[in-house]
């Protein structure tokens, strides 16, 4: 039997349909997972990816970019191979990418997360023999905070800073979490600006018919001292910087998977941290991979010399595979 | 325990002081009088006994959590805190229980008469009735160390707030060898009883790092004195006994017997403030030396020959039983010269000489002689300064010599843990040995968190080999890496071992070609081994 998929130095090759999924280096044909950088680079001669990631795409890689478009669960052939793009859970618009050649199914996680987050395509697990997955969080000790016991948190925070008339400054990645976020948080509680490069995230999302709340964003006309007491959304660069600085006074947090743990917290120096990632927690990893029946499981970025072994111990055939996604959810985008 | 775990919380998630020093004073303010005296004793570094080991504590975790071990030790090196790993690794508490901090302190210290199968049970019974911060805070006490960003100086303040008084009696009362089983709250801190402990040390005053000599002014409202590199003590002598207290409020009066024929010279009511140095014929030895002795309990008679140690004074803050921290630093100076001279010459106490200067200039010349004479720097007192209590700027300077530096290629590369678990923080330093890099370092510190984290993204996409958590990398960056102080070391390929080895600079200017060879590394031992 051979390989369905190769592990490349420019990314993940299929010989069959000659494309490469997610390809860290200039190609011919990319299919793309989602839109986060590390994953949809630019300098591709073609595109594919679902039409809810498409516009996202576009509005980063700029509009010469060339972006075709296959819907959820719909079967298209390229080459000798069948492929189907179906939802992650990761983002708006992500994918995993299900890759079959002559009765072998392998299928590419992308990043992924198995909490319905109310906003992205919730995941679906899927039957393959091959499994190639990440494991940012790989490790037991990661279990991420229930949905509504998150949005519980966020809310007094902000309702308590409000009520002592501080701003509240939330750091998180601007495609993805701060749009999860505000659909989590209570709008009511108070208005809530928004740092441009979200903004610009919030107003393609808005456009393609997801449902996000009011918000404003922050401009250097904006008089902010018209909105005591809002919730400020910044991308976590953005928080650290003098854009933060107009703000007081404020109680700050960031929003990731990182928060679990105290010492990262305490390095982030933020008032508070609120645990929730678009990544799947060790539950998660488990139950998703067992899930798809494979027998044979790549495992891509995060804690994978750790995460191989233990899938080793529950009987997979599990290897590493390198590349250069890095699923940082602490990296400023 | 959950008002505890509050207080825990607040403190713990803000980085502001006056935050800290709120959740505190209304902790204070409402606790009951035995929960407020273990959350002092706990955030000064009193803790219970252990009553389990740690190895123990892992094997149970694991097994409660259904992980295998070697995952479990994987987890705990990358959350770097054994308390933090059990309480995450765990699963949710089935009926939690709401039992006081005190409380939870003597279930811990009923242990240590139970068999090993009763301890295991109760342990992993008290998990399964904690939600998870409380779990934390209760895996702390089980471990020991409470390290909270709380310094004793930040309890004072609290402290003071809740009670009205004043922050300077609170320290000094809080110093010394009290435990929550020997003393009441009323005892400690209500009670206005400053000498119910013949063995209290004073707080130990510290000085800033010298920025700049402009900021001094003239010359002559100073004195200048060696920064001998030994530990920093404090002798006192009342009623007939001593006890030498070191800087982290360690007794160590037992570790250092030559020392005690000083009861017999000095009048009672005497306190030195010094630095305990190993020394033989008339010169310090290097630090090294007094390494040996450092955490030896009982001291060999060979050892007592080849590093005796003496005290070398540098003020005198108690005289004839009087508090005399007040007075001007010259005043206490001339007292602490007087004492010394009655003492016999031979006893192990010695006055810190001053070093003598007319201009700034003259001074930066006698600075230069530090290392040749063992020594880590000058200090600078300004002679009319009190003894203060704590880091204070403005009366007294440590102008240090400048480090020893070398330049270094950067072989293999390991994620840190704890705050940086994310990040590749821990590196292992090479030089060139013919064609071949000899490993002879390992540094943590000293660089930037976005120096941090542009390594970390390179050492990701250029790793060449794994051995478990360490990836070795190609031979690119280059390094300057300061140290104090360099020794021999055969059980180093190198064939040396530094001292507070750190890197200085990133230095993306020096082709990897030019990095020092071990030829230099033995050069510098040479001459300052």
């Amino acid at each position: 039997m051979s390989d369905v998929l190769q592990f490349t130095d420019r990314g993940i090759y299929c010989p069959a349909g000659d494309f490469y999924i997610d390809p860290w280096k200039p190609v011919d044909r990319a299919l793309i997972t989602h839109g986060h950088a590390d994953h949809a680079r630019p300098g591709m001669g073609a595109y594919l990816a679902t039409p809810s990631a498409k516009p996202v795409m576009q509005m980063r890689l700029g509009a010469d970019a060339n972006i075709e478009t296959q819907p959820y669960d719909s079967k298209v052939r390229i080459g000798g191979a069948d492929i189907s793009f179906h939802p992650a859970g990761h983002v708006p618009g992500s994918a995993q990418i299900k890759v079959s050649v002559d009765g072998q199914s392998w299928v590419v996680s992308g990043d992924y997360k198995t909490v319905d987050d109310g906003l992205s395509e919730p995941f679906e697990p899927i039957k393959c023999h091959a499994f190639i997955s990440e494991c940012t969080f790989g490790l037991p000790v990661f279990n991420w905070t229930p949905q509504d016991e998150l949005a519980q948190q966020i809310n007094t925070w902000w309702s308590s800073n409000k009520s002592e008339g501080r701003y509240s400054l939330l750091g998180a990645y601007a495609l993805g979490k701060a749009q999860r976020l505000l659909t989590t948080v209570d709008p009511s509680i108070g208005p809530i600006l928004t740092h441009g490069a979200i903004e610009n995230t919030n107003e393609v999302l808005r456009a393609q018919g997801f449902s996000l709340p009011e918000t404003i964003r922050v401009t250097p006309d904006l008089n902010i001292k018209d909105y005591p007491g809002a919730l400020v959304l910044g991308t976590p660069g953005a928080l650290s910087q003098s854009w933060a600085n107009r703000f007081k006074p404020s109680s700050s947090a960031f929003a990731s998977g990182w928060m679990a743990l105290r010492g990262v917290r305490r390095r982030r120096a933020a008032d508070q941290g609120f645990i929730v990632s678009d990544h799947a927690d060790w539950q998660g990893l488990n139950a998703a991979i067992a899930a798809t029946g494979a027998e044979k499981i790549f495992v891509t970025h995060g804690y994978t010399s750790q995460f191989r072994r233990w899938l080793e111990d529950q009987g997979y055939d599990a290897h590493v595979v390198s590349t250069d996604y890095t699923g940082d959810e602490d990296a400023g985008e | 325990m959950k008002d505890f775990a509050t207080l825990f919380r607040r403190i713990d998630q803000t980085t502001k002081t006056n935050a800290k020093v709120a959740a505190l004073s209304d902790y204070f303010g409402s606790a009951t009088d035995t929960d407020k005296l273990w959350t002092i004793a706990l955030f000064t570094g009193r803790r219970p006994k252990r009553t389990v080991t740690a190895t123990k504590l892992r094997e149970w975790a694991a097994e409660a959590s259904g992980v295998p071990l070697w995952l479990f030790e994987d987890s705990y090196s990358i959350v770097g805190d054994l308390a933090e790993t059990i309480s995450l690794i765990l699963p949710d508490a089935q009926k939690v229980e709401d039992r006081s901090l005190t409380d939870w302190i003597h279930y811990i210290k009923s242990l240590s008469t139970q068999e090993e199968f009763e301890r295991k049970e109760a342990i992993v019974s008290a998990w399964n009735r904690l939600p998870n911060e409380q779990r934390f805070l209760f895996n702390k006490l089980l471990t020991g160390g409470f390290r909270a960003g709380v310094s004793a100086k930040l309890v004072t303040r609290a402290l003071s707030q809740a009670t009205g008084q004043d922050a300077a009696i609170l320290t000094h009362k809080l110093m010394g060898q009290w435990t929550p089983d020997t003393i009441t709250w009323q005892t400690l801190i209500e009670d206005d009883d400053p000498t119910a402990d013949l063995s209290r040390p004073y707080p130990f005053y510290l000085a800033h790092a010298l920025e700049s000599l402009d900021q001094l002014g003239d010359p002559t409202n100073w004195n200048a004195e060696r920064k001998w590199d030994g530990i920093r003590g404090q002798m006192i002598v009342r009623n007939g006994e001593h006890h030498i207290w070191s800087r982290g409020e360690d007794l160590m009066t037992e570790r250092f017997p030559e020392l005690a024929q000083l009861k017999d010279f000095l009048p009672n009511g005497t306190v030195i403030d010094g630095e305990l140095l190993a020394y033989r014929d008339g010169s310090p030895l290097s630090f090294n030396a007094l390494q040996k002795r450092i955490g030896r309990k009982t001291v060999p008679k060979k050892l007592l020959n080849e590093a005796p140690v003496v005290l070398m004074a540098y003020d005198l803050l108690e005289h004839e039983g009087r508090d005399i921290r007040q007075k001007a630093f010259k005043d206490r100076r001339k007292l602490l010269t007087n004492i010394i001279e009655s003492t016999p010459e031979s006893s192990p106490l010695y006055l810190s000489s001053n070093v003598s200067f007319e201009t700034w200039q003259d001074l930066a010349r006698e600075r230069d002689r530090s290392r040749e004479l063992n020594a880590e720097g000058l200090m600078l007192k300004r002679l009319d300064s009190p003894y203060l209590s704590g880091r204070k700027r403005g009366d007294w300077w440590k102008w240090k010599i400048d480090p020893l530096t070398i330049d270094a290629v950067m072989i293999y590369a390991q994620a840190g843990h704890g705050r940086r678990a994310n990040l590749f923080t821990d590196y292992t330093f090479a030089v060139w040995n013919g064609n071949e890099l000899t490993p002879f370092t390992k540094a943590y510190s000293g660089l930037t968190d976005a120096e941090f984290r542009e390594i970390t993204g390179w050492v990701r996409k250029n790793t060449l080999q794994r051995f478990g958590p360490v990836r070795q990398v190609p031979p690119h960056h280059v390094f300057e890496i300061a140290f104090e102080g360099i020794q021999a070391s055969p059980r180093h390929k190198s064939g040396v071992a530094l001292r507070f080895p750190r890197m200085l600079r990133w230095r993306k200017d020096k082709p990897v070609a030019e990095a020092n060879t071990l030829a230099d590394l033995k050069e510098m031992l040479d001459l300052y081994g």
